[in-house]
């Protein structure tokens, strides 16, 4: 039977607070880290788990804490990416409104491992509840000596900060969050170097999202095989899953990484009554819409690339037959289009000219041809963008135009929409 | 605490003002509603930092407002999960009830009505953020019970004209 860890607090009363936390073990990952661990032991355990990052890429942990070097003369500083705007994604609001310690441990150790002893968790700006909880939770943690300075009697510094965004989607890329932290308009940096050797100040810098870090003290206090031994070896651990849409019972569900995305969705409740489900995009709307009879796949990282989508935020979106897809695609596209930061031209102009034929079909004034325009377009964007933005925006058009391609073409033809 | 302390103080946790232009912002739009080009200058001032580092970041981030808003703010979330969930007919609701189209303001400046990309609270859709407030599983019959509230909110300070009720730096929240 699985056991939910991650969730552990979020709907006890007061789970927010640092004595609820302390009640059920917390903050027993920092004492422990801090008297039995060298910050490299920390790094060989994270890395011997296989935690990969919860933020989208999937990258290992413990690597990317190894590439910070050694030996610096400038500060190291670690990130929390708590900017959330994947649409179909609420996981990590609802890990910092319920249980803001968890988060906290993680960054403490994870500053620990690596040698930072400045954090900065950029958390965006709509998250009001959160970044209150939050900041209740930083002074709490300081005036216990979870925070500051010679922290729990070791020679261990830490503080926390947070830093709020304001209402843009592309500070959830890495290099876009740190011009935005550096007081800029936020747009990709072009890679390399990277973050771990010019980050944030051109210092070595960690990004970890949310629930990366939070998985961060359960590895210390239970070991690396524990967590390796749940779901597939590649991509272990517990899982958040954020279900919504055309689905009975929406919510945050943790559960083993690798779950089959049937099984998800029974969980979840499966479609309102007397609907059946036409398609399920996997990982919020940057991945690739997999129709009904793909849904036997994986919830993992390798998994679902092996079968054209990605686990990406694990927002689950499901929808069902009453829905036209050309809809769907429309408004994914719509979004990234609003969002685009307009620093490449792939994205900035492809994406707008995408929006128009999109629009076009939807409304019933398709023309021939429109659909090899869409393709041609994919094309142009995929892969020639700064950040994954472009991507994202093209692979989930992609996908629908292979799966639902006839809904384009009805549209086309019968200049309408056929569902509606 | 006035503006300029607490935006010194915010300032304190970066080794560059710059990035402190974000925060500042934040708190100067809690202040005075917006962030007209005044209000702009001043942040500039505070931090020492030139004035077109301030005027890029209030036009690029969608959650600062260089116009005036309503007392209200009604953000209607339309991006999938809450499309899937009808957002479009509480949109069209709040059209007709309020009398205006979104991106709009109401005559008694009382409702700014917007839709927004996705608010992260997918697993309550359809939501609406008003002023700090997220409000979910929204139907007609919600959106109505809630305008209620707000309307009557604002009646209670004074009673008396709401241009007067509300001045630029009495930024309400719900």
């Amino acid at each position: 039977m699985f056991e939910p860890i991650l969730l552990k607090n979020v709907d006890v009363p007061g789970g927010h607070l640092l004595s609820t936390y302390e009640a059920g073990g917390g903050y027993q990952a920092l004492v422990k880290v801090l008297r039995e661990y060298t910050p490299d032991e920390v790094v060989e355990l994270v890395k011997r788990s296989n935690l990969r990052g919860r933020g989208g890429a999937g990258f290992l942990t413990g690597m990317k804490w190894s590439f910070v070097p050694k030996q610096s003369s400038k500060p190291k500083y670690l990130c929390c990416n708590a900017d959330e705007g994947e649409p179909g994604t609420f996981k990590d609001r609802i890990l910092m409104e319920r249980d803001p310690h968890q988060l906290i441990e993680g960054l403490a150790v994870s500053a620990y491992a690596i040698g930072a002893k400045t954090a900065y968790v950029y958390i965006r700006g709509e998250y009001v509840t959160a970044i209150r909880r939050l900041e209740q939770a930083i002074a709490e943690a300081h005036a216990k000596g979870y925070l500051g300075s010679r922290i729990l009697g070791s020679d261990f510094n830490f503080t926390v900060h947070i830093h709020c965004g304001a209402g843009a989607y592309i500070c959830g890329e890495e290099t876009a969050m740190l011009e935005s932290l550096e007081g800029r308009r936020a747009q990709p940096r072009l890679k390399p170097p990277f973050p771990a050797v010019a980050g944030l100040y051109a210092s070595p810098t960690v990004i970890n999202n949310v629930e990366t870090l939070a998985c961060v003290p359960h590895i210390v206090v239970r070991g690396s095989d524990w967590f390796r031994d749940i779901g597939p070896e590649k991509s272990p651990g517990p899982k958040l899953y954020c279900v919504s849409g055309q689905v009975r019972k929406p919510g945050l569900y943790e559960l083993p990484m690798g779950i089959p995305l049937r099984e998800l969705v029974d969980h979840a409740g499966g479609p309102p009554p007397g609907r059946r489900i036409k398609a399920v995009i996997p990982g919020g709307v940057s991945a690739p819409v997999i129709p009904e009879h793909g849904l036997d796949v994986g919830m993992d990282f390798d998994s679902l690339a092996a079968a054209g989508s990605m686990l990406g935020s694990a927002g689950v979106i499901v929808i069902d037959n009453s829905t036209c897809m050309v809809k769907v695609a429309t408004r994914i596209i719509e979004f990234f289009h609003h969002e685009s930061c307009g620093k490449c031209t792939p994205c900035r102009e492809g994406l707008n000219w995408v929006v128009k034929i999109l629009r076009r079909i939807e409304a019933g004034d398709g023309a021939p041809g429109d659909l090899e325009q869409l393709d041609m377009l994919c094309k142009g964007i995929f892969g020639n963008t700064f950040c994954a933005l472009g991507d994202g925006a093209a692979m989930g058009l992609r996908a629908a135009l292979k799966h639902f391609r006839e809904e384009f073409v009805a549209h086309i033809e019968e200049r309408r929409c056929p569902l509606h | 605490m006035t503006m300029r302390e607490k935006i010194e103080e915010a300032a304190a946790r970066y080794p560059d003002q710059r990035s402190a232009i974000m925060p500042a912002l934040r708190i100067a739009q809690t202040e005075h509603g917006h962030l007209p080009g005044p209000v702009l200058e001043e942040v500039a001032n505070i931090l020492g930092v030139e004035r077109i580092w301030v005027y890029e970041l209030a036009t690029f981030y969608t959650l600062f407002h260089t116009e005036p808003v309503g007392m209200f703010h009604l953000q209607l979330c339309d991006n999938v999960s809450c499309m899937l969930c009808r957002s479009e007919d509480l949109l069209r609701h709040l059209e007709e009830v309020l009398g205006i189209k979104k991106g709009e303001t109401t005559p008694d400046r009382l409702f700014t009505l917007s839709t927004v990309e996705c608010l992260g609270a997918c697993e309550m859709a359809p939501v609406m953020q008003v002023g700090d407030d997220y409000h979910g599983d929204l139907d007609i019959a919600r959106i109505d019970a809630l305008l209620d509230r707000l309307r009557t909110e604002a009646r209670q300070p004074t009673g008396a004209d709401l241009a007067l009720a509300a001045p630029p730096g009495d930024y309400r929240h719900v």
